[in-house]
């Protein structure tokens, strides 16, 4: 068998076989499957990790170490009573989870998950379908996962006003004041990295820093680096910035009322941004994958440590206040932001 | 773990550190400054260096707190009062009960009950004896006042039952001779005080 290496990126780009729409469609299933399987499958590893972290043992009893406990749980989830509050309005609460986990996956159609791979010939009516990395691989990825992200904060918002409950609507409050806040930090932490490459595309950000550990973003970038993981947390409500479900003050926020698969819904559309997350930071600032060899294992322990991070952070840091998470945004990290932006266009100047 | 901890009553005398917080900043440039020191100190990635060492301890350190109840039970307090035990004699195992009656006599709830007879020795033999754990307060006094150590309050503490009186029989809560090796004395409600050889008297022999 001929093994062909790619000089350049032109060539590369000429050797990849046409995307078709049976290899989207079958790449869409893949996403779907795989990262609503990670989702549920990072519940378990979260309430292990913190588990360790506070010295007990997390779930046990459930299969092996308690790895079945995601499955007992999605039993537990799926045949719930459904319970749509009297006062609420019925449609919007319906939709409501459905927005969050529909944008969380959308936003991954225009990123890099998993390897191209082409069917094999032998298997019958898919046979020889190419499926590409990246479902939709539109050259303003970032723009477009930014946007979707942020499309994703009508879920809360519309969850805790249509539902007719005070914690509710404080809980939706918080959802635009912190993500609206934060996705100027996210857009201007990654602008400057985006003027060093020139691109919105993921595989452009990719090829930039292939040249090894050294070319990666980070080292030219440390400040975005920063402000934009200090965002993503912002961004998927974790745990210095949760304050859209925070139990001790608002019972469960935009949550509040909902039961059965509706919260489940919720909890896959952040766990899913949670992956997105990790994916934009590994790719933008971490050298992201290579194409070679077992390349894309780095990808994967790469998000796998930015999620054990998130994790991590969980349990070490107690959360911020509102006025303090606004403090932070608007007087602290969006003129961090901007300095760094006019420093890089300088020196790119210069 | 050892029973130290338990045995330590001195709440008023433990060292406690008071934490010096300094002084508000008045003026704006103060604040900054307390800001910028705060936040280039490093103290959020202590925070993160103590989870992880923690983490660290429990998976390869064998310092995991969680203990797996029912299949795993923290050493009680050898004064705790849970359910009764009848020991035995430990070199002829014949029970320690010489039926006196004095438990049944002080059991403040009346909850004891015992019958004697004469044996072909014409020695005692307790032919009846039940406890109704529905009334028993586990006040401790049968044991206290037992003159042989033979009724002492056990380690069992799952009291829960289906039936409200829940009577236990003499042979229930005696000691299964084929575990004579394993009884434990009691240091409990009655039992000889360490210092007892120290007490011990001369009797009076001018009366």
């Amino acid at each position: 068998m001929e093994i062909v290496t790619y000089t350049t990126v032109e060539t590369f780009v000429q050797h990849i076989p046409e995307v078709t729409a049976a290899g989207v469609i079958i790449k869409a299933i893949i996403i779907l499957a795989v990262i609503s399987a990670i989702a549920g499958f990072g519940t378990f590893i979260e309430r292990k990790v913190l588990a360790f972290m506070q010295r007990r043992l997390g779930p046990m009893h459930v299969g092996p170490y308690g790895l079945l406990q995601l499955v007992a749980d999605g039993i537990k989830l799926f045949t719930k009573e459904d319970i749509v509050p009297q006062n609420a309005n019925p449609f919007i609460f319906k939709i409501a989870p459905v927005i969050t986990a529909a944008t969380a996956f959308i936003a991954l159609a225009a990123v890099p998950v998993f390897p191209d791979f082409t069917i094999p010939d032998w298997i019958p009516l898919l046979g020889g379908v190419f499926v590409p990395s990246i479902a939709a691989d539109v050259n303003i990825g970032i723009l477009f996962v930014l946007g979707m992200m942020a499309a994703g904060l009508y879920g809360p918002l519309l969850a805790g006003m249509s539902q007719a409950n005070k914690w509710g609507i404080i809980g939706s409050a918080r959802t635009a004041v912190q993500f609206l806040s934060y996705e100027v930090v996210t857009g201007l932490s990654i602008l400057a990295p985006i003027m060093l490459v020139g691109s919105l595309s993921f595989v452009d950000f990719n090829e930039y820093q292939s040249g090894g550990v050294g070319s990666w973003l980070i080292w030219q970038q440390p400040v975005a680096f920063v402000l934009f993981l200090i965002a993503g947390f912002a961004e998927t409500n974790r745990t210095p910035f949760d304050l859209l479900e925070h139990e001790a003050e608002v019972v469960s926020g935009y949550a509040t009322e909902y039961s059965g698969m509706r919260w489940g819904m919720f909890f896959i559309g952040e766990y899913a941004n949670m992956i997105t997350v990790s994916i934009i930071a590994a790719v933008v600032f971490l050298g992201g994958y290579s194409v070679e060899g077992i390349g894309w294992l780095t990808i994967i322990l790469k998000v796998a440590f930015f999620f054990f991070l998130m994790l991590w952070v969980r349990a070490s840091w107690p959360h911020i206040r509102p006025d303090q998470l606004m403090w932070l945004c608007w007087k602290v990290l969006m003129p961090l932001a901007v300095v760094n932006i006019v420093i890089t266009g300088i020196v790119m100047m210069v | 773990m050892g029973l130290e901890q338990f045995k330590n009553r001195n709440v008023g005398t433990q060292n406690y550190k008071m934490l010096d917080l300094g002084e508000s900043p008045k003026t704006g440039m103060a604040q900054f400054s307390q800001v910028v020191s705060r936040a280039l100190k490093g103290e959020l990635f202590v925070g993160l260096w103590v989870t992880i060492r923690e983490m660290g301890g429990t998976l390869f350190g064998n310092k995991l707190h969680t203990i797996k109840y029912p299949f795993e039970k923290l050493p009680i307090s050898p004064r705790y009062r849970a359910i009764h035990d009848m020991l035995r004699l430990l070199e002829s195992g014949h029970y320690r009960c010489i039926g006196c009656g004095l438990c049944e006599k002080i059991c403040i709830s009346n909850c004891i009950t015992m019958d004697t007879r004469y044996d072909e020795n014409q020695r005692k033999e307790v032919s009846e004896y039940t406890i109704n754990f529905g009334r028993c307060i586990f006040c401790g006094y049968c044991a206290e006042v037992c003159p042989e150590l033979a009724i002492v309050h056990g380690q069992r503490y799952e009291t829960a039952s289906e039936q409200r009186a829940s009577f236990s029989l003499f042979e229930d809560m005696l000691t299964p001779i084929d575990k004579l090796n394993l009884q434990q004395e009691y240091d409990g409600f009655g039992a000889v005080s360490p210092n007892a050889d120290d007490n011990i008297k001369q009797t009076p022999l001018a009366y």
